[in-house]
């Protein structure tokens, strides 16, 4: 609730707001605090891939802290907040509605022009050289690339006391 | 299935969607009856603040000789004729050039004869619209007014119209743009603090053709945070306020508070402008520009038009180019229009449809520029009325006048039947999956580096990326992306996604089913209510609202068909309420002749907005004949 009260309050200036809040939960710090990336969590290192996979929500709708984890390493999003995780679960339950409907025999659509054939241009080279308007937005530059931090590190697991995931 | 089929029972009486005619309730609104249609006498239920017929003046105010055959609304209408103001030529010295401030309530069409007869400079009309963004401010319907750029624009129109070069209907005409189009050297943010101080190195494709055009930009809108809302309440600028909230005809109205004080209660009660093309609905309905772009994914276009009594489009899917347009569903977006009548919608759309190399969506059929007929006999019409829409949220206003539009059209000699979209009720559960599975996808560009905010954590690539979103997305896009996220996992992937578009081919085959059978358009209402006030609509969070306040407009969005709304009255609040016409695909133009027909018929009234705005008063010494800019 106090998220809430927040944002009817303070508008202009919640994104600052947010920054801090954020910066205090644990998963921030996590980041934060770790100088060189990793801190000998060797089983972190393994990719997301190889562990097994999270369970679907239980029959009630609660979702696990295993499947939080695992959206937000797979969004790069975090929940923020227990109210977020609720939120997530009245969007699954609300979603779950649709197993009412009968779609035997229904081919999935994709796309509404899936009947037409849509316009395909000729693998030309047609316009391009633009190098100094695609690098004029970015805010780390050298030369003509785009500077990453390194890559490669996992991102550090949340930690037992995680306060959004339900027990 | 009966021709008359909504209420079996009452054979012979006016329709009365499951409620017995004498239950009915009694709403004060200005809806002609139509047999009342030909003579001057007033509507029975006028609506305090627009004028009966018979008061509205004859053209000779503006300075030209009385047309000898009476005043031109009840003149029979020639297909296509242009506004022609060559006559207002008037003798006397002072009186060459009309009144700027009149300018501002018509319509585009009329603006532009204007332009083209010299009786109003380009210069002179961007200056007015930049100094009624001015006073409007308190809207925050704008988050970039480009005040530079476009009196740069309107000099060069000038230079044109000076030389007989204009490059059309649209030459030095004030346009302003959603802040999720891409707009080259002007900053576009989405309301977003991932895109603050983004500036495009690129046009969208509708910008540009606005622009070659001769258009003149004014702005970038205020919307939701990425276009995800139905209130314009989200976005990092803050929320927009509905023009109407300030408009005579609702203050009137407005019940007393309890305990007054007097400025800070004034503005405690505002209404939201709907969403999430909301500031560009703010913008046109405080007559700040003639015309505004906004996107449409889930009723975008047409919500904001109906909580700001303006004609909300939305374009069949493939028709008008999405480059440029920040992706928010990529299989349901398309930009949307937004101006204060359909001839001006049709002028707009007949610039931006067509074909784009740049966008393999858009179909490759040939598009030209249009203009609407006059439709005069709507007997060959078939409407349909869908049953599902019946929903028990909808406010008793609003389905009353839909009962009035549908009698209105069969009184007027067209078929209305009841019809069948049985999957209604999945339709927003399954619009809901779909959109969040694609908004997890295209904001996944948004890492922080190649544009937009970057994060201070630099210890690894993942670690900034999250920092970044967490930093730059607020709680409505991130639930989003979660959502999508959820719904495209592995485990989940057939049971939500594929099955979400399994039922998406069940409402389209709904749609089809109807068509085929031989109705022409859909009728339908476009919100639940009038507009509700801020307050009020903070009580739920975002995706509750959206999916309560989508419920009627969002599945034109998974079929693709076009739909628009269009204002029909004023509520007993003294609000704009809309209703929706949905056409076939790719028969837009059909569409929007209806839609023209039907304005003609309800008399929308004009704003105003007097108390707020001096240059008013000049507008209402003549607003007679600003009722008349709606009847071209």
């Amino acid at each position: 609730m106090l998220a809430r009260t927040v944002r009817v309050r303070l508008r202009a200036p919640l994104g600052r707001l947010r920054e801090f809040a954020s910066k205090a939960d644990p998963w921030a710090k996590a980041w934060g605090s770790s100088a060189d990336g990793g801190q000998g969590q060797e089983a972190e290192r393994a990719s997301p891939r190889t562990r097994s996979t999270p369970a679907a929500p239980q029959e009630g709708g609660r979702v696990s802290a295993e499947l939080i984890e695992h959206l937000q390493r797979l969004a790069l999003v975090d929940f923020g907040s227990r109210e977020a995780v609720a939120r997530l679960e009245k969007a699954i339950a609300f979603a779950d509605r649709l197993h009412a409907v009968d779609t035997d025999g229904v081919e999935p659509m994709a796309s509404v022009l899936e009947d037409r054939c849509v316009y395909l241009r000729a693998d030309n080279v047609g316009e391009g050289s633009c190098a100094e308007e695609v690098l004029q937005n970015s805010r780390h530059i050298v030369e003509e690339y785009f500077v990453a931090p390194p890559g490669n590190i996992p991102l550090p697991k949340l930690g037992k006391q995680d306060p959004f995931s339900h027990s | 299935m009966t021709s008359r089929g909504l209420d079996q029972q009452s054979q012979g009486q006016v329709r009365s969607f499951g409620v017995p005619v004498s239950a009915r309730p009694t709403v004060s609104l200005p809806v002609s009856a139509p047999c009342r249609w030909g003579g001057c006498a007033a509507p029975a239920n006028r609506v305090p603040g627009s004028l009966p017929r018979s008061e509205i003046r004859p053209i000779e105010t503006l300075g030209v000789e009385a047309l000898a055959d009476g005043p031109r609304w009840l003149r029979p209408c020639n297909a296509g004729a242009d506004v022609d103001l060559s006559a207002h030529q008037s003798p006397g010295p002072g009186v060459d050039r009309l009144n700027t401030s009149i300018m501002l309530g018509r319509t585009l069409r009329e603006v532009s004869a204007a332009l083209k007869h010299g009786q109003i400079t380009p210069t002179e009309l961007c200056q007015k619209c930049l100094s009624l963004i001015k006073k409007t401010k308190f809207l925050n319907a704008y988050i970039t007014v480009s005040e530079e750029v476009a009196l740069k624009q309107a000099e060069e129109s000038e230079k044109r119209y000076k030389q007989g070069q204009s490059l059309g209907d649209l030459d030095g005409i004030p346009v302003a743009v959603k802040d999720n189009f891409s707009t080259s050297g002007i900053e576009t943010t989405c309301a977003s603090n991932m895109l603050k101080g983004y500036i495009p190195p690129y046009n969208a494709t509708v910008v540009q053709k606005l622009l070659d055009q001769g258009a003149l930009l004014m702005g970038k809108t205020n919307l939701d945070e990425f276009a995800m809302g139905s209130g314009s309440t989200d976005g990092v600028f803050g929320a927009v306020k509905n023009p109407w909230s300030y408009s005579k005809q609702h203050r009137e109205k407005r019940p007393l508070k309890p305990c007054g004080d007097g400025d800070g209660d004034e503005d405690s009660s505002w209404l939201i402008a709907g969403g999430s093309s909301g500031g560009s609905a703010a913008a046109v309905a405080a007559l700040t520009c003639f015309a505004a772009l906004g996107s449409d994914t889930g009723g975008s276009t047409r919500n904001p038009a109906a909580h700001c009594g303006l004609v909300g489009f939305k374009p069949s899917y493939g028709l008008v180019s999405r480059h440029g347009l920040i992706p928010l569903v990529n299989s349901m977006d398309v930009p949307g229009i937004l101006t204060r009548c359909v001839d001006d919608t049709a002028i707009v759309l007949g610039i931006l449809a067509g074909h784009d190399p740049k966008d393999s969506t858009t179909v490759q059929d040939p598009v030209k520029p249009f203009v609407l007929p006059n439709l005069t006999d709507v007997s060959k019409l078939c409407i349909g009325i869908p049953k599902e829409y019946l929903v028990p949220e909808l406010s008793g206003e609003v389905r009353s006048l839909w009962s009035q539009a549908a009698d209105l059209f069969e009184s007027q000699g067209a078929k209305v039947i009841e019809v069948s979209l049985p999957h209604t009720l999945y339709s927003i559960v399954c619009y809901h999956v779909l959109c969040t599975s694609e908004v997890a996808s295209n904001m996944a560009r948004f890492d922080g580096l190649q544009y937009g905010h970057r994060s201070a954590i630099s210890v690894s690539t993942e670690a900034m990326y999250a920092a970044t979103r967490r930093e730059g997305f607020n709680d409505v896009v991130r639930g989003r992306i979660l959502s999508g996220n959820f719904f495209l996992l592995k485990e989940n992937y057939e049971n939500y996604f594929i099955k979400a578009q399994k039922v998406r081919r069940l409402i389209v085959n709904d749609f089809l089913n109807v068509f085929n059978s031989g109705v022409d358009v859909l009728l339908t209402p476009t919100t639940l209510s009038e507009a509700v006030p801020y307050a009020e609509f903070i009580k739920e969070d975002n995706r509750t609202r959206s999916a309560q306040d989508d419920i009627f407009t969002q599945a034109v969005n998974m079929a693709g068909l076009p739909a628009v709304s269009i204002p029909v009255a004023l509520s007993k609040q003294g609000l704009p309420v809309g209703l929706q016409l949905i056409g076939r695909a790719f028969c837009d133009q059909q569409l929007l002749t209806i839609a023209k027909w039907f304005e003609k018929q309800v008399q929308f009234p004009i704003i105003q907005l007097q108390e707020f705005m001096d240059d008013y008063s000049s507008v209402l010494d003549n607003q007679k004949l600003t009722s008349v800019s709606l009847q071209q």
